[in-house]
């Protein structure tokens, strides 16, 4: 049938040959559609990870091309989303990044297509615009669901039990439905077994949603069911700010494993036993890394994430291939934003060296995470880490939580603002 | 047998080590490019209530980290980092931050309290904030093209008590006709520079 791109490269003797004349129609759909010709690192996925991986990866070597590609023509932050479901921002603008300003700021080439499939022997990327070679890639592509141990939550069920655990048309729908909710309504909400996205995210969402219903719908009631034994992340502060606020509205179960749904009838099964009912329910499924690093043989033994290096990020499992963000493993940094970011600077550095011969860099990371109570009152997590015995740790006695007696989280809630505007310009220029 | 292996490497002229084992330590910049998720991109911050590190003098940089370690200043989040960093880490970060191109905030700003401000600046804290904020003697900021919301949040916290001010500080701000207000004026002086 038709030829492969290599065979055809051998037969017309060059790959200069080949670019001459990509352009005809039958050879494009499989053409390389951006025939590299120096040191080159593709970038997938545009991110918390992928944008910042771009970024300076240029930054600290101009001569290296870079090619981010992204499905999407714009970002929407998941850190905040959760303050539009709970009607406290008007709409995702302050949250919507484009690429714009980023590329030609730093000369990244954007490609707007799905990624299809990894050929980590050959070094290239099918996208569905064509193919992509590479030197280095940077896979940055976020978390996929692990919906066969939720049974009957399909992209059908989505639709009437939104997860918004993907920021964008999802959390719109789960704030529509909230709008729609009667006075007195329930809504349920589920957590996955850690390790997920966002460890402190479903706290924070319980604790916007029970403001909303606050705000606007008293009678009603909010339900969390967790399959973890207890509240993941920032607990105690978690705890309090419920207590304090939310007290008549919102219940929180702990151990409560959601395992199947019924969508049309919005209940939950926790593992065959109890089934929940809510008017509004918001089921946040378990997670694994996205399904293009799952394909590309990225995860490890577990099936779910993939284990990399923890100075350069490189993957245990193939070669010049480099996962950052939610989809790898980071020791003790959490999957969050921050350290999606301060990960991504890690490997760019790394990448960099690594192309040039030169030694690498061990790991300093920061994480540090806000989450909202209330309108006006949030609380953190901060961390620093570096690398002890070829793994990543958390420096002893520093990092920590919030003050118990929310002493600073008016202080906090302002800083959460610059930290959302300063880590969204990072990416977008 | 580990010599052996060396031995091998260095016959075979093989270059690739494991850099999980033979990684330098952290560099200046990689300590600094943790800190631009929040201070922005090489410390040229987008958020108001963070603090711009670009062209800031490396001693207050310092300084500020230790004071933030050791909970002399008031802080948030600033003091649980502070404590996953050495000394010598404050000096790399403050030496990187220090060498980096000022930025200028660029907000717009109540004419009226620049001008206030301005004599203000001239008359109580130009001695130290030299050349309009754009350099700091003796320990002193840089305060030129800050943000407004963080320095009003300084201004709050030296008020309060909450954060100590230096000596010659504590003097020139006793001094103030009306501490609050004038303060305030200054800041936005402070900010408006480029």
């Amino acid at each position: 049938m038709t030829l492969d791109r290599r065979s055809f490269i051998k037969l017309i003797g060059s790959a200069s040959g080949a670019a001459a004349i990509a352009g005809a129609p039958m050879i494009a759909a499989a053409a390389e559609i951006m025939p590299k010709k120096g040191k080159r690192v593709v970038v997938v996925g545009g991110g918390y990870g992928g944008t910042i991986a771009a970024k300076y990866i240029r930054m600290f070597d101009k001569s290296i091309e870079v090619v981010l590609v992204e499905r999407n023509d714009h970002f929407v932050s998941c850190p905040f989303s959760n303050l539009y479901i709970g009607g406290i921002l008007k709409d995702l603008k302050p949250l919507t990044i484009k690429y714009d300003k980023l590329v030609k700021n730093h000369g990244i080439k954007l490609l707007q297509a799905e990624v299809t499939a990894i050929d980590p022997a050959a070094k290239k990327v099918v996208t569905s615009k064509g193919e992509l070679s590479y030197d280095r890639l940077v896979m940055s592509p976020g978390i996929d669901f692990r919906l066969e141990e939720m049974k009957g939550y399909d992209a059908a069920a989505m639709e009437l039990m939104p997860h918004a655990w993907k920021a964008g048309p999802q959390t719109v729908l789960l704030r529509k439905q909230l709008e729609a909710m009667k006075d007195g309504g329930t809504v349920v909400m589920s957590v996955p077994l850690a390790p997920y996205r966002c460890p402190p995210g479903p706290y924070e969402r319980a604790s916007m949603i029970a403001f909303y219903l606050k705000q606007h719908k008293p009678k009603s009631k909010l339900i969390m069911l967790d399959a973890n034994p207890d509240v993941t992340s920032k607990g105690g502060l978690f705890k309090k700010g419920w207590k304090d606020n939310y007290a008549d509205i919102f219940e929180y179960r702990g151990a409560k494993k959601v395992t199947e749904v019924d969508a049309k009838n919005r209940a939950v099964m926790i593992e065959g036993l109890e089934e929940v009912k809510g008017d509004v329910v918001n089921v946040i499924p378990p997670q694994r890394a996205g399904q293009i690093a799952v394909a590309a043989g990225l995860v490890g033994d577990d099936k779910n994430w993939c284990p990399v290096n923890a100075t350069t990020f490189e993957s245990t499992k193939h070669k010049d291939i480099h996962v950052i963000g939610d989809a790898s493993v980071a020791g003790a940094m959490p999957k969050s934003g921050y350290s999606a970011n301060s990960e991504a600077k890690v490997c760019a550095m790394n990448v960099v060296a690594l192309m040039n011969d030169r030694e690498t860099t061990e790991l300093s990371g920061i994480n540090t995470c806000y989450s909202y109570i209330t309108d006006k009152e949030a609380v953190s997590v901060a961390a620093v880490y570096a690398v002890k015995e070829g793994k990543i740790v958390a420096v002893p006695n520093s990092g920590g939580v919030s003050p118990a007696d929310f002493s600073a989280a008016k202080l906090e809630a302002i800083y959460a603002e610059s930290w959302l505007k300063n880590i969204l310009t990072e990416m977008s220029t | 047998m580990k010599m052996k292996f060396s031995t091998l490497a260095l016959a075979m002229g093989v270059m690739a080590v494991s850099s999980a084992t033979f990684a330098a330590p952290p560099t200046a910049e990689m300590l600094a490019n943790a800190c631009a998720g929040c201070h922005g991109t090489h410390g040229s911050s987008a958020g108001p209530s963070m603090p711009s590190l670009a062209g800031q003098d490396k001693k207050v940089i310092v300084e500020s980290m230790k004071h933030f370690k050791s909970g002399e200043r008031p802080s948030t989040v600033m003091g649980r980092l502070a404590k996953g960093y050495t000394d010598a880490d404050f000096e790399a970060m403050g030496d990187f931050f220090s060498k980096q191109k000022r930025a200028a905030a660029g907000v717009k700003l109540d004419a009226a309290k620049i001008k206030k401000g301005a004599a203000v600046a001239e008359k109580f804290c130009s001695r130290c904030h030299i050349e309009d904020g754009k350099e700091g003697k003796d320990g002193a900021s840089v305060v030129a093209g800050q943000w407004l919301p963080y320095l009003q949040i300084q201004n709050d916290e030296y008020l309060s008590g909450k954060r100590k001010m230096v000596e010659k500080m504590e003097e020139k701000v006793k001094q103030l006709p009306n501490a609050k207000d004038d303060m305030d004026a200054a800041a936005h002086f402070y900010a408006s520079q480029k």
